[in-house]
């Protein structure tokens, strides 16, 4: 079990973390979600040790790390620009880790070997790594980092430069291969998909303080605040309690209506509507039909009660 | 990782070139400029404000602002295309056009000797011409370089906003190429502002550089005062000249560059065909001709060509205290020497400078390249002319005076190349387990090897080809190939001058062994060079 407690950090005089704390228990990914400047990349730099923290410990299964340099916690880090080392190949690379641990040159390959294999890389061992594509980086990358066996992996929005579609193709499969070598872990986004897909639990961040952390579903139904449910994508958030878009029902007017359609976007399946209503609020909606209203038209707005999410 | 770190290896890369400097440098320096300064002569102000003195700094200055303009206008064609062409040859034209710049400054002014017509051998002219044979490399390489990085789509966004060729280059492509073009004019008025051999030799009566001046002073009317302000104004200036160098070169670009291959452009129509033959070919006829002049000196014999010459090196001669061929191998044996001192020294200060960005460490090891080597050969004689510091006639003063002059360059090949390391790689490694020392094997030492190669290969050719300092170090039966090249001359007689030619191309060819060498393990960013 990953402990961190009251971790704080600071930059000259602003707050990169402010008593930020976490736990994550063995085999569970919890996900940071945080946007840029929440502090998410350094509370992973002072777990992996690569930064002290002003105040506040790390311990893992019960023994503080404060002493432990970073060569000797056993800690993964997959950075975000990848960091893959110019004057070694793909092989050299992965191979890193477990001849750092004393193997023999022909063990640290085999299992080099093993992890390219898993990564999909099989092949690749002698290609240089300037010549390889970002995923292509990226899966290196990862290899390397699980290559010595670490009790823990983070990951610094490893799909953070990809284009969608890689990065919806590597996500599935990193959430498999998460499940299949049960790993512990750590995964920094800052797209609230990506944290559910992998998170076992999120976490949100916000200016160096965890605001929230739990399932995918306990975020969803019971957002702490106004926030972080907009953080978590919520639309129609107001102070106090959050309107899902699919509880809200657009039907053309019947009599006058009582509200008016401003826009309607195709967005892939759904079409996004948003309404004003006569009384001045704004309103999203989605409308999954074909023939949908369109932009000027009068509709009448009904709000489904089970679609709002209170805020705490 | 920041407080991991061990203190000892930092305290060992500021000391030790601190020392270093301060005793070999500052120290000797003080001791001959506080003599002058304290002994008979004239007062240091009459002697600042003596009209020779007068004429001596304005001829100083104007040939090193001539020399510049001279040098960037031959060498911009060339600059511009290495930075936007590809084609067969590119890195050997890279390469060969450093050999002049490596060359000891004696061998060129030989050459320029032998090529100029007669009435125009000696003077200002062939001055301004053989700096610019000198310095060409500098502008070459360190625009080329910056060209080179330069990304093409920022000239074509303002192509497609309307900009005419000519606004391009005059609104895109000068201006961020400023700081690279800025930079390498500093470095070449440095140069030529200190220029001592060329001067010697090429000058005549009437035209003396203050550095060529000081050794007037110094060593033929033995006016150490004279001589001792003269260098200290040669060291203002020269210190004015790197702060302003400094402050361009910390102009950073906005943009990182961008990889050769996504810069580079096949040469395509005939246009593009005859102006990039026309830019290299003059530039190899320029570079390449005073060196062929001086082959065929070496091979002149009464009425036809032999090797005569060189075949008297192997006889000990009257105007050495050793046979001709021995300051071939001091001279190597010196370079090496030299280049081991400079290359721990420079390394170490490289090391100081690119992990605490100390701009004074930085100013101070580039203080050697403008400090008269005059004054620094004469300061070594009486600062180290009694115990516990009598090393006047130990044999190592002269490889420790000459990695004087090479730390310079390689502090300024190695400081970007240790700069260039991520440092997300130093601390990947960590993370795979790798303890700080095993880091710096794995990590720090396969990237700048390439970076240590190179300065090696020019503190090498640098020490080889090292006058000014040399002269009055190197013993009588121990003299450095430029020492032997220089007494040669000094003495009448065809046969002397044709040995000059012929210890002149074995000290170009050895030099040039060693920049092929180099070039060889050149990395593609940073630096100077």
């Amino acid at each position: 079990m990953l402990r961190v407690l009251d971790v704080t950090v600071r930059f000259g005089d602003s707050l990169a973390l402010d008593d930020a704390s976490l736990e994550v228990a063995d085999g569970e990914v919890l996900a940071i979600l945080g946007g840029s400047g929440s502090g998410k990349t350094t509370l992973l730099r002072v777990i992996a040790g690569l930064h002290v923290p002003d105040t506040g410990s790390v311990s893992l299964d019960g023994v503080d790390l404060a002493a432990v340099p970073p060569h000797r916690r056993g800690i993964g880090l997959v950075f975000q620009d990848h960091a893959l080392f110019p004057h070694r190949d793909v092989l050299g690379n992965v191979a890193f880790g477990p001849r750092m641990r004393g193997e023999a040159p022909e063990v640290a390959a085999r299992r080099a070997r093993e992890l390219l294999q898993l990564v999909g890389l099989a092949g690749f061992e002698h290609r240089a790594v300037g010549t390889l594509s970002g995923g292509e980086q990226q899966r290196v990358a990862l290899a390397r980092a699980l290559a010595p066996e670490p009790r823990i992996l983070l990951l610094d929005e490893p799909l953070g430069s990809l284009d969608r579609r890689l990065r919806d193709r590597l996500l599935d499969d990193l959430a498999t291969l998460f499940a299949e070598l049960r790993l512990t872990a750590v995964y920094v986004t800052h797209d609230q998909a990506e944290a559910f897909a992998l998170g076992d639990r999120v976490a949100v961040m916000r200016a160096g303080h965890v605001a929230q952390v739990g399932t995918p579903d306990e975020l969803w139904s019971r957002p702490v605040d106004e926030d972080v449910a907009r953080f978590l994508g919520m639309a129609n958030v107001t102070e106090r309690e959050a309107v899902r878009p699919e509880a809200v029902r657009v039907q053309p007017a019947v009599g006058e209506g009582n509200g008016v359609v401003e826009r309607a976007d195709r967005a892939g399946p759904v079409v996004r509507l948003r309404v004003r209503l006569d009384d001045g609020r704004a309103l999203e909606a989605v409308d999954a039909a074909v023939d949908h209203p369109e932009a000027g038209d009068r509709v009448d707005v009904e709000i489904d009660p089970t679609g709002i999410v209170p805020l705490r | 990782m920041d407080r991991h770190r061990g203190s000892v290896g930092r305290a060992l890369a500021v000391g030790v070139p601190l020392a270093f400097l301060g005793l070999f440098f500052v120290y000797p320096l003080a001791a001959i400029l506080g003599r002058g300064l304290r002994g008979e002569g004239d007062a240091p102000l009459d002697v600042l404000t003596d009209t020779t003195t007068l004429q001596v700094v304005w001829f100083t200055l104007w040939q090193a602002l001539a020399s510049t303009l001279l040098t960037v206008g031959v060498a911009l064609p060339a600059a511009y295309v290495l930075g936007r062409y590809r084609f067969r040859g590119r890195n050997v034209v890279s390469a060969l056009v450093v050999v002049p710049f490596v060359l000891p400054t004696v061998v060129v002014a030989l050459a320029f000797l032998a090529i100029l017509p007669d009435g125009l051998e000696r003077g200002w002219l062939p001055i301004l011409i053989a700096h610019a044979f000198f310095n060409v490399a500098v502008v070459v390489r360190v625009v080329g370089t910056s060209w080179a990085g330069l990304d093409p789509r920022i000239e074509e966004a303002a192509a497609t906003l309307g900009a005419s060729p000519a606004q391009r280059l005059r609104l895109i492509t000068a201006p961020l190429l400023a700081p690279a073009l800025a930079s390498a004019a500093a470095i070449v008025f440095l140069f030529s502002f200190t220029s001592f051999g060329v001067v010697l030799i090429l000058g005549g009566p009437g035209y003396a550089t203050v550095e060529a001046e000081i050794y007037t002073q110094a060593v033929r009317l033995f006016d150490l005062r004279a001589a001792a302000v003269l260098s200290l104004v040669q060291l203002a200036f020269v210190a004015a000249t790197v702060w302003v160098a400094m402050r361009l070169e910390g102009r950073v670009a906005p943009s990182p560059p961008r990889p050769e291959v996504e810069t580079l452009r096949p040469v395509r129509t005939g246009c593009e065909r005859l102006f990039v033959g026309a830019s290299l070919g003059g530039l190899a006829v320029f570079l390449g001709l005073p060196l062929l002049v001086l082959v065929e000196r070496s091979l002149a014999v009464r009425g036809g060509y032999g090797v005569d010459a060189y075949r008297a090196l192997g006889r000990p001669t009257s105007v050495l205290l050793a046979a001709p061929w021995e300051a071939i191998v001091n001279s190597v044996v010196y370079a090496f020497a030299a280049t081991a001192i400079a290359v721990v020294v420079g390394g170490l200060a490289a090391y100081a400078i690119a992990e605490r960005r100390s701009r004074a460490l930085d100013g101070l090891v580039l203080l050697p390249l403008g400090a008269s080597a005059v004054m620094l050969g004469l300061g070594f004689l009486i600062a180290f002319d009694t115990d516990p510091l009598d090393f006047r006639s130990s044999a190592w003063i002269v490889p420790v005076a000459q990695a004087l002059v090479a730390i310079p360059f390689v502090v300024r090949v190695m400081a970007p190349t240790l700069r260039s390391i991520d440092p997300h790689q130093r601390e990947a490694a960590a993370l795979l387990g790798a303890p700080p020392a095993r880091v710096r094997r794995e990590i720090d030492l396969p990237i700048i090897s390439r970076g240590l190669a190179v300065a090696a290969g020019f503190a090498f050719a640098i020490s080889l080809g090292e006058f000014g300092a040399t002269v009055f170090l190197a013993r009588p039966d121990n003299p450095t190939l430029p020492v032997a090249i220089f007494r040669f001359l000094g003495r009448p007689g065809e046969v002397n001058v044709a040995q000059a030619y012929a210890l002149a191309v074995c000290l170009m060819a050895v030099t040039v062994v060693a920049i092929l060498l180099v070039e060889r393990a050149r990395p593609r960013r940073g630096g100077w060079f």
